[in-house]
């Protein structure tokens, strides 16, 4: 069928050539025969996404909520936002996939079928945070160069699958382990096979973290396509870009893992901290580990309109990475006074956690409610922009929208 | 001379004859191999099973409205095409569009994509990219934080 759809264009535009003019048939062709890349696909129906999400890139895929969108307490897929590094793997074949254990701190190198993984391993379902490293990017002044996410690079869905300390141990680790790396199916932008478009990992202490899983279920169901599946590495409360997506092979290292977007300022910051716009050199970049405390007001979305005297209900998340937030606070008055609110417990350690309060204002006029969340050792989200940084990681200054009294 | 114009007369309807005989030959050539690949003359057919199809039009690929490249978004400038032809082929343009950066840095940009992605030695076309990437994409200041800016305002319906 391809190779006569080939010759088929191969003939025609060779007969457009004879008579000079083109063939419109020429023009004529299946959908799902081309590759994707060259289509103008509809990514809201090709993903599951709802239609308020935002495209930053189609090539490769990246794809924001917004935050309004994020209201779910457990995310659910239309609104869970897309990073992608390389070109979606095609072709995926759940019951040949495997994972392979190996790397140079492996006790016995290991190759398990899904079904192996499934059947051998007791399975977990966490609820855990996943928030891009460049979240916030587009507030950075110099701007960083990349994606310019603005608040939506971050989810709180359900992960099931094994924990990645359990097949670990299986195949059994070394004393000199120091790190994993994960290595996946997608395919380098350039389709040279030979580059991976991403192959990050963490040190071991993450990597046999309860909450660590190598999970094959996203809230209940087989995780879509675009987001891993079959197998995806879920590492809650560090840059997503952790979570390996379409993961076929982890190797244990004796040495912190040197996969694509590990070296030089791929999700580092500059060890110690730089003027804005300073160029740092790549050994005094240093890796991100924990994401910083964060929230997002989730409801109302941003523009509210409301009568003097009415009560304004806000709620949100708000995570804080390896940490819990231990307080929620908001303001009216840009900072002047904050006022704390309820902030529930995660549900499980690296899930988000949710706030809610209720505003009286005393003023017609134009406010902005700011929420500011402080984690358990004390820290808090800036008002401005955290340090500048070249690649522009970790904005986690606060979030706010605006809202009229009438 | 009388005879030398009847030459040239002849010689032009031999030739315009060999024009119209090679012409039927080659179009029933094309014709004859386009007939042993495809003997169903299916592509000229409307394929039942599959439901969908992409239409694509090759005519007005590189349309401009309104001051931008329709198909890529990119602003339309001087050394546009230059740009389009070398900066999307492995990315999206969005990826270009949604960047402000100083010289400097989209030169280290090219530079980085030069050492870590393949692409290719830009050669006389390096200045024009970067001329239009500076010129039509140059940084902004946005200080420490901005404005809330594209608010759309709505009566919130208590829930």
């Amino acid at each position: 069928m391809k190779r006569r759809n080939f010759v088929k264009k191969t003939i025609l535009s060779s007969m457009a050539t004879v008579i000079g003019a083109d063939i419109v048939f020429g023009a004529l062709m299946p959908e799902g025969y081309q590759p994707l890349a060259l289509q103008d696909p509809d990514p809201y129906k090709m993903f599951n996404k709802d239609k308020g999400m935002e495209v930053l890139n189609d090539k490769p895929w990246n794809i924001e909520a917004k935050a309004h969108l994020l209201d779910d307490k457990i995310t659910p897929n239309k609104y869970m936002f897309i990073r992608n590094n390389g070109l979606i793997p095609s072709n995926i074949d759940s019951t040949n996939w495997t994972l392979t254990i190996d790397g140079e701190s492996v006790k016995h190198q290991k190759k398990y079928s899904l079904a192996e993984l499934k059947s051998k391993f007791p399975q977990y379902t966490y609820q855990l945070t996943l928030e891009c490293g460049g979240n916030g990017r587009s507030e950075f002044d110099p701007p960083a160069k990349g994606n310019q996410w603005t608040v939506g690079a971050v989810s709180c869905a359900q992960w099931t699958g094994v924990r990645l300390r359990d097949v670990l141990e299986d195949a059994g680790i070394k004393n000199d382990a120091v790190y994993i790396g994960y290595h996946a199916a997608d395919m380098h932008l350039s389709k040279d096979p030979n580059k991976e478009p991403i192959s990050r990992g963490v040190p071991m202490a993450k990597a046999l973290q309860e909450e660590t899983l190598l999970a094959f279920k996203m809230n209940g169901e087989d995780i879509p396509l675009v987001h891993g599946y079959p197998l995806r590495l879920v590492a809650g409360g560090w840059p997503a870009s952790v979570s390996g997506k379409w993961v076929n092979r982890i190797s244990i290292r004796n040495k912190v893992h040197d996969g694509t977007k590990m070296t030089g300022t791929a999700y580092r910051l500059p060890c110690e901290p730089v003027a804005p716009g300073e160029n740092v050199k790549d050994e005094d970049m240093c890796i991100i580990e924990s994401m910083p405390v964060k929230s997002l007001i989730t409801y109302p979305k941003s523009g509210a309109m409301i009568d003097r005297g009415q009560q304004l209900k806000i709620r949100g998340h708000a995570w804080a990475g390896e940490l819990e937030v231990a307080i929620m606070e908001y303001s009216i008055d840009f900072g002047a006074t904050w006022k704390a609110c309820p902030i529930e417990k995660p549900v499980n350690p690296l899930a988000w956690q949710h706030f809610s309060a209720e505003i009286d204002f005393q003023k017609k006029g134009y406010y902005e409610v700011w929420a500011r969340a402080t984690d358990i050792q004390g820290v808090s989200q800036p008002m401005v922009l955290p340090g500048w940084n070249p690649k522009g990681y970790l904005n986690n200054a606060c979030h706010r929208i605006a809202v009229k009294v009438k | 001379m009388d005879k030398e114009a009847q030459f040239r007369q002849q010689v032009k309807t031999i030739y315009r004859f060999l024009v119209v005989v090679f012409t039927i030959a080659g179009i029933i050539a094309v014709a004859g191999i386009y007939l042993i690949t495809d003997p169903t003359l299916s592509a000229f057919k409307k394929q039942e099973t599959d439901a969908a199809y992409a239409i694509v039009t090759e005519d007005d690929e590189d349309r401009i409205e309104n001051g931008i490249h329709v198909r890529t978004g990119l602003i339309d400038a001087e050394g546009l095409m230059t740009v389009v032809n070398n900066c999307t082929n492995c990315h999206s343009a969005k990826l270009v569009t949604q960047n402000r950066m100083n010289e400097e840095r989209w030169i280290a940009t090219i530079r980085w994509m030069q050492e870590t992605q393949n692409l290719w030695d830009l050669g006389d076309n390096e200045h024009i990219i970067i001329n239009y990437l500076v010129t039509n994409y140059p940084s902004n200041k946005k200080g420490r934080r901005e404005i809330l800016t594209h608010i759309e305002w709505y009566d919130l319906q208590e829930e």
